[in-house]
């Protein structure tokens, strides 16, 4: 699976609060709608500004704070195509991998990258290309069961196709 | 033989065989819970999935608490689905006004030392107060878990923090916490289990250590553990009937880091906005105008917290806006029986239903643009009581107190410190 797509750049602890307000998510499970205020809490324009697959490259922690899953699958719905990071905050990292959000650990990529770089990632062999900046990059390795998830599009798409949890 | 942490115990015994840190493990779940923020959407990847049947559904607890009563049609229509989902598959709810999921798993006998609890809810992880394993997961990975009943996890590597001496009168747990955060940062313990002991930690009371092991994932832990003893089995005498002795790490475990914190040397610390880890000393900020203040929440909304509260504010008056919600009707009953709440309402207070209110930004209690508050609450990321305008203060209960009384924060009980 590769993702193609233009950076855009945001720092350390991004929070979910950040990535999709409280107040919204006990609303509704529309993630179309919930969409709309995808990174409401660091740039209120960002869903309108994105196109499918942009890549979001940010600092260390994302995703920190609550456990919503409704910020990863906002970001998804939103047309992120990945989300690249220095460190992710663990219940994120868990959750962007069961709703089929690509998450790739790799703080060298956010080291070069400028926001509108125009990125490429390769899922399965954990490599990030900045193709504006010419640099090919390996990232941190995720567990094969865990990339077989993502690979398959989420937990749910995994569970429907094997019967059966990957742990089990 | 080497020795195991709190965390490496407790799931070698749910193993039945010795585990290492970073070791991928698949565990049977003991206690499994969702709340009306994280429930619904666990409940449509339950059927997304195909899944017809809960493995245990006496294993499985769902709670409204977030936005308890709802306050609009679109939350009133994700509470029903929870409803009907618990009717049909015999689930206990605890619906509006029984309080906050973190305060009721303990009080109505859910949690027990060597329990494997996971919790759609990152704030899972306060029942590593009662040396459970408790950690915070998604909603599907929850749906996965009502099906199955297992979940995977890492083993996570220790981190040791000493908490010695005796705290001055106007140091609570709550400003023992920030005072680590601040040390550690926001991610400084991240994917880890961090251990709380020391001889401040024994003569803590268990709402003194619910307090700190909620907080344990705002420097990014998997949980907080505090070994149990003598003062957890009281407490859970006569709510679990799960009770097989108390759970101790050795004493030659080996932790990945440590640290020591004198309790006695600690001063009242506020985490000014919009990081939880931007921590500084109440004297640093006197004088900051309060206009909101919070006093509630699953870090610091139990009956010692609102004793700490009336204390301050008996026989006088308010001069912040001020909301109490007391974490359940247990509390909201004791605190009754005390007078407390009288209290609290001749004082000024706007006392509520028990649950988590403003905390989240959900339905009550948001403040206005450019609003300073302070709240006894665990985050003060911007929007996180639902206006990005507003500044968060977190405070200790005490600090709190003297905010709602001044209107600014001030630094309590000066004279009284030592």
């Amino acid at each position: 699976m590769i993702i193609k797509g233009r950076a855009w750049k945001f720092g350390n602890n991004i929070s979910t609060d950040h990535i999709i307000p409280g107040k919204y998510k006990f609303k509704t499970l529309d993630f179309n709608e919930l969409a709309r205020h995808a990174m409401e809490g660091v740039d209120p324009e960002f869903s309108r500004k994105i196109r499918p697959g942009d890549v979001i490259v940010a600092g260390r922690n994302f995703g920190c704070g609550s456990s919503r899953e409704h910020a990863p699958q906002v970001l998804k719905h939103a047309g992120v195509g990945a989300v690249i990071a220095k460190s992710f905050a663990r219940i994120f990292y868990r959750n962007a991998i069961n709703v089929g959000l690509p998450a790739v650990i790799c703080p060298q990529a956010y080291e070069v990258t400028s926001t509108g770089d125009v990125l490429e990632v390769d899922l399965a062999r954990g490599v990030v290309r900045n193709l504006t900046k010419q640099v090919e990059i390996q990232s941190k390795p995720m567990p094969d069961f865990l990339l077989k998830i993502l690979l398959e599009g989420g937990l749910v798409e995994y569970y429907q196709k094997h019967k059966r949890f990957p742990w089990e | 033989m080497e020795g195991q942490t709190l965390a490496e115990k407790i799931l070698s015994k749910k193993l039945g065989r010795k585990v290492a840190p970073g070791e991928i493990v698949a565990l049977q779940v003991d206690i499994a819970m969702a709340h009306d923020g994280t429930a619904p959407l666990a409940i449509q990847q339950f059927r997304r999935m195909g899944l017809t049947r809960v493995w245990d559904s006496k294993r499985v607890v769902l709670v409204i608490d977030h936005v308890a009563p709802s306050s609009n049609e679109g939350t009133s229509e994700l509470h029903s689905m929870i409803r009907e989902f618990a009717r049909e598959h015999s689930i206990t709810v605890y619906d509006v006004g029984e309080g906050i999921c973190h305060q009721l798993l303990p009080e109505k006998g859910h949690v027990y030392p060597g329990a494997i609890i996971v919790g759609a809810d990152s704030h899972t992880c306060t029942h590593g107060a009662f040396a459970a394993f408790a950690t915070g997961i998604g909603s599907t990975e929850m749906a996965a878990v009502l099906g199955s009943g297992k979940i995977w996890f890492m083993v996570p590597e220790s981190l040791k923090v000493v908490i010695t001496g005796k705290p001055r009168r106007n140091v609570t747990a709550k400003d023992i916490i920030l005072h680590i955060i601040g040390e550690l940062g926001a991610d400084g313990a991240t994917y880890m289990a961090v251990e709380f002991t020391g001889d401040a930690v024994k003569e803590m009371s268990i709402d003194s250590r619910m307090t700190l092991t909620n907080m344990a994932v705002e420097m990014g832990a998997k949980t907080g553990l505090i070994a149990s003893d003598e003062r957890t089995l009281e407490y859970l005498r006569g709510r679990t009937s799960v009770l097989t002795g108390t759970i101790t790490p050795d004493s030659n475990a080996s932790y990945a880091d440590e640290l020591t914190v004198e309790a006695g040397r600690l001063e009242p610390v506020v985490a000014c906005p919009h990081n939880v880890d931007n921590v500084k000393g109440v004297s640093e900020v006197e004088g900051t105008p309060v206009d909101q203040v919070f006093i509630g929440s699953c870090t610091n909304g139990r009956l010692e917290d609102l004793r700490v509260v009336a204390r301050v504010l008996k026989n006088r008056r308010v001069k912040a806006r001020t909301i109490v919600m007391p974490a359940s009707r247990e509390v909201y009953l004791k605190a009754l029986q005390e007078g407390i709440i009288e209290t609290l309402v001749k004082a000024g207070c706007a006392v509520g239903v028990p649950g988590c209110g403003p905390c989240v930004g959900g339905h009550h209690g948001i403040p206005g643009p450019n609003e300073n508050v302070v709240a006894t609450i665990n985050r003060n990321f911007k929007g996180r009581m639902g206006n990005s305008k507003a500044n968060i203060y977190l405070a200790s209960p005490l600090v709190a107190a003297y905010a709602a009384l001044y209107g600014k924060i001030v630094y309590p009980e000066r004279g009284v410190d030592a």
